[in-house]
């Protein structure tokens, strides 16, 4: 359970922080008047949806954080059988890694006001994503007809879970991708086309990083790692 | 306190949200079924609960008759008797208390009392009722479907929850794991919003300590229960695919009717961490609503302001914080590790500092106060007493030589009762007392409250008492008949009985209440706008119950924290947080 207590103490050290800006020693009793001003209006606060994708990337980092604890607990017992990762996963990651980086391109022509730059980046990242995802189908065959299924070995029913629950969570950005595509085709106004592109682009790099975690784990790249982590822990 | 002249309307413009920020329903169906309005979907939250919590008294109810009357009851076979057991656990503690805590009064109290008009993403609001409905309803088919709801307990601990011995291995298995898992999306849905309409939607004056501690309560459970859940997913998922797709994640290499099993090498012990991992914070998940609830309950009904508010909120957080570090004081008997047995049972007794403090506020609260037994705070009364006895039992239970003999024993299930089944449900009773008037318009009545207080109270009392007492001669939980063992006196049959008795009484004392909420919707005296002359911003809206946007045209302005009662020198015993000044203030008004 290492790694969900490693993630929840992130969160603690950002609630924390938070917290220590929200003047948690004041004495409301003795504080009479209108202080303080109206959030939203306020420069420094970020738009709604964006504290909302904030909290749901957290959600979803702790689901991914806990199948992390459960696979690294579960790899240690004596019938795991680490199962040989298709060479095809390095494509995926390359295409995912592209995928993002056209969200990040049209997220800056939106800031730059350029909408058919905007169109182009979310079009090739949605693209991309959805190779990404057929990319993945491929890997499940191939590993299928090499005789890895989802039952002969625990290693291999981690790898269909975790691979299928990050690509149902792309499934679902795709679904936010292409309503915001969508609405940059009806030809929006860029001021709220920014937000939109904006919250698909910390979508997709959070994402991105949770596929390089998840990769590191399956090829067991990060053996090594949590190897050191786990010596000096003890 | 130093009075500072100035005039606070003049130079605050008045915060106004434009129209086009609101949803509007344009039809009957949109404005009571598919409302995006929080106040109906807290309805909409309460009423699914309170159904088939409904359903889950009354599972209670047959548990008792097989439990005090032994063989009298045949149509109560032991697997029906597993099988009650199992969902009287799971509705009570995820379909009823938390969707009521979060669902129901998040919903219709979060916007209200930092003074927004909804909460931030209406439409997502919306899905996440039905999407819980959908989760009840998939549950409540489990009695319907061939073999009947699954009998492995609300624990649902592998392998038996999935072996062909524990009654629902066909259906009833797989559809409380799938409801667990629609609830958990649904869940999510709305507690984004709560979570965001806490920090992105408070009204202009509404700084975080200004807030009522009912606020304070749920923001931070629903911060817990979005990142607890999460847990009861991932066991819920991967125990789904060893039971549809053969995997081993849980599941080690099983002899079965003299069969090898395709099972092998999973780890039982991998699920009892994930699920309490969840399991653990869930308790303070309904906890920390109770305590935020009653803090203001008390305040009120005693007209005094609360005391040490600073304190309880960091204990609010504390508790927060702790609980996701206590989860396998649950394990103790799993053969786990003394030194790790040893770290969880100091975290649990830590847990008992901030709660302490927050017992010792409310006491303190209570001291020389203008106390008004009115039925909310003989509710929040009886709250304090029933969760300081269920406290000091989780003492015992915390400890790990004192819980190895006692893990398994009616006592654990007397101590969980008292502090996470009758206290929440004494807070969510007297709130619902409190704020009824402000969602209807008329108030309870008075006499039928008392008595609905004095039952259940006293009756639970004579349920979960002698319950210890039976857990200390070494009864076993979850047993259809204890049959006649050496250590077990006779005397024990007829306090089963007794407790069996005052469990018809007390769900009968139930049945009054439901009388009494329907009865008073038609017939309750009108109360007016803020019959408990209380200061937080939901007893200030212009009309009752609180219209579409809740605010009329502009938004209150806060010029104060929630809890000025029996100020010195102030007109009335009560300032509301939207008054810009108490006049007069004397100088060195005690807070």
């Amino acid at each position: 359970m290492s790694a969900i207590v490693l993630f929840m103490a992130v969160i603690a050290v950002i609630a924390g922080w938070w917290l220590s800006q929200q003047r948690l020693m004041s004495k409301p009793w003795l504080e009479e008047g209108a202080l303080g001003d109206f959030p939203g209006t306020d420069e420094m606060t970020w738009p709604a949806a964006k504290i909302g994708l904030g909290v749901f990337l957290a959600v979803v980092g702790s689901l991914f954080a806990l199948f992390i604890s459960a696979y690294s607990m579960r790899m240690n017992m004596t019938d795991w059988r680490t199962l040989p990762v298709p060479a095809l996963l390095w494509f995926n990651t390359a295409v995912l890694v592209l995928s993002s980086v056209a969200l990040q391109w049209a997220y800056v022509a939106a800031r730059r006001d350029n909408m058919e730059d905007v169109l182009i980046g979310l079009c090739a990242g949605g693209v991309a994503a959805v190779t990404f995802l057929v990319g993945q189908l491929l890997a499940w065959q191939q590993l299928r007809a090499a005789g890895y299924f989802v039952a002969s070995n625990p290693a291999n029913s981690f790898f269909y879970l975790i691979t299928a629950a990050h690509g149902l969570h792309l499934i679902g950005g795709l679904v936010a991708l292409g309503r915001t595509t969508a609405k940059a085709w009806r030809g929006v106004e860029m001021t709220q086309m920014r937000l939109s592109v904006e919250l698909c682009a910390i979508y997709w790099h959070f994402l991105l990083l949770v596929w390089l975690a998840l990769l590191g784990l399956l090829t067991g790249w990060t053996d090594d790692f949590v190897d050191i982590c786990r010596r000096l822990l003890t | 306190m130093v009075d500072v002249p100035y005039d606070a309307t003049a130079d605050i413009p008045l915060a106004e949200v434009p129209e086009v920020d609101l949803y509007h329903p344009r039809s009957w169906w949109t404005r009571y079924v598919f409302s995006q309005d929080a106040k109906v979907i807290a309805i909409q939250y309460s009423l699914t609960a309170t159904g088939i919590g409904l359903v889950a008294l009354v599972l209670s109810w047959l548990m008792r008759l097989q439990l005090g009357f032994p063989g009298t009851f045949s149509f109560i076979d032991a697997n029906q008797y597993l099988q009650f057991i199992t969902m009287h656990g799971m509705i009570m503690v995820i379909y009823l208390l938390t969707a009521l805590f979060l669902g129901g009064f998040g919903n219709y109290l979060i916007p209200l009392m930092v003074g927004a008009r909804d909460m931030v993403f209406p439409y997502v609001n919306m899905l996440s009722y039905w999407v819980y409905l959908l989760a009840v309803l998939v549950l409540a088919s489990t009695f319907f479907v061939p073999g009947g709801p699954t009998g492995a307990g609300w624990t649902l601990y592998p392998p038996q929850a999935i072996l062909s011995g524990t009654p629902g291995q066909d259906w009833g298995i797989i559809l409380m794991l799938a409801s667990l898992i629609l609830f958990i999306i649904g869940f999510t849905m709305g507690g984004l919003n709560y979570v965001v309409t806490v920090l992105q939607a408070r009204t202009r004056g509404m700084t975080l300590m200004r807030m009522p501690l009912t606020v304070w309560g749920i923001f931070t459970a629903t911060i817990m229960a979005l990142l607890a859940f999460p847990a009861l997913f991932v066991a819920s998922v991967m125990m789904l695919f060893d039971r549809l797709l053969g995997t081993s994640f849980f599941m080690p290499s099983l002899v079965e009717m003299g069969q090898q099993m395709k099972y092998g090498g999973g780890s039982p012990i991998l699920f009892q961490h994930l699920f309490w991992f969840f399991g653990h914070p869930e308790v303070y998940i309904v906890a920390l609503p109770a305590f935020g609830i009653v803090s203001d309950l008390i305040s009120v009904h005693a007209r005094k302001n609360i005391f040490g508010y600073r304190m309880m909120v960091w204990a609010i957080v504390a508790i927060g914080a702790l609980s996701f570090v206590v989860w396998a004081h649950h394990m103790y008997v799993s053969g786990m590790h003394p030194k790790f047995g040893f770290f969880f049972a100091t975290t649990t007794l830590i847990i008992a500092i901030p709660t302490a403090i927050k017992v010792y506020n409310w006491v303190l609260t209570l001291w020389r106060g203008d106390i008004h037994l009115t039925v909310p705070m003989l509710f929040a009364l009886g709250f304090i007493i029933t969760f300081v006895n269920g406290g000091l039992t989780g003492l015992f239970l915390g400890n790990v030589v004192v819980d190895v003999p006692l893990s398994d024993t009616m006592f654990v299930v007397a101590h969980f009762h008292m502090v996470m089944g009758v206290a929440p449900i004494m807070v969510v009773l007297g709130a619902i007392y409190h704020w009824y008037p402000k969602i209807t318009g008329r108030m309870l009545n008075d006499v039928l409250g008392k008595f609905h207080f004095w039952v259940t109270f006293l009756g639970a009392y004579l349920i979960f008492f002698p319950m210890h007492y039976i857990g200390l001669l070494g009864v076993p939980r979850r047993y259809h008949d204890i049959g006649e063992a050496a250590f077990i006196p006779s005397s024990t049959h007829t306090l089963n009985a007794f407790i069996s008795i005052m469990a018809l009484i007390v769900g009968f004392a139930q049945m009054v209440f439901l009388f009494n909420l329907t009865w008073s919707y038609f017939k309750g005296r009108p109360s007016g706008g803020n019959p408990w002359r209380a200061t937080s911003l939901e007893w200030q809206t212009p009309e009752t119950p609180p219209g579409h946007g809740n605010w009329g045209k502009e938004l209150p302005v806060v010029y104060r924290w929630a809890y000025d009662y029996s100020v010195p020198g102030a007109p009335q015993d009560f300032i509301p947080q939207n008054q810009p000044r108490a006049t007069p203030v004397l100088q060195g008004a005690a807070p």
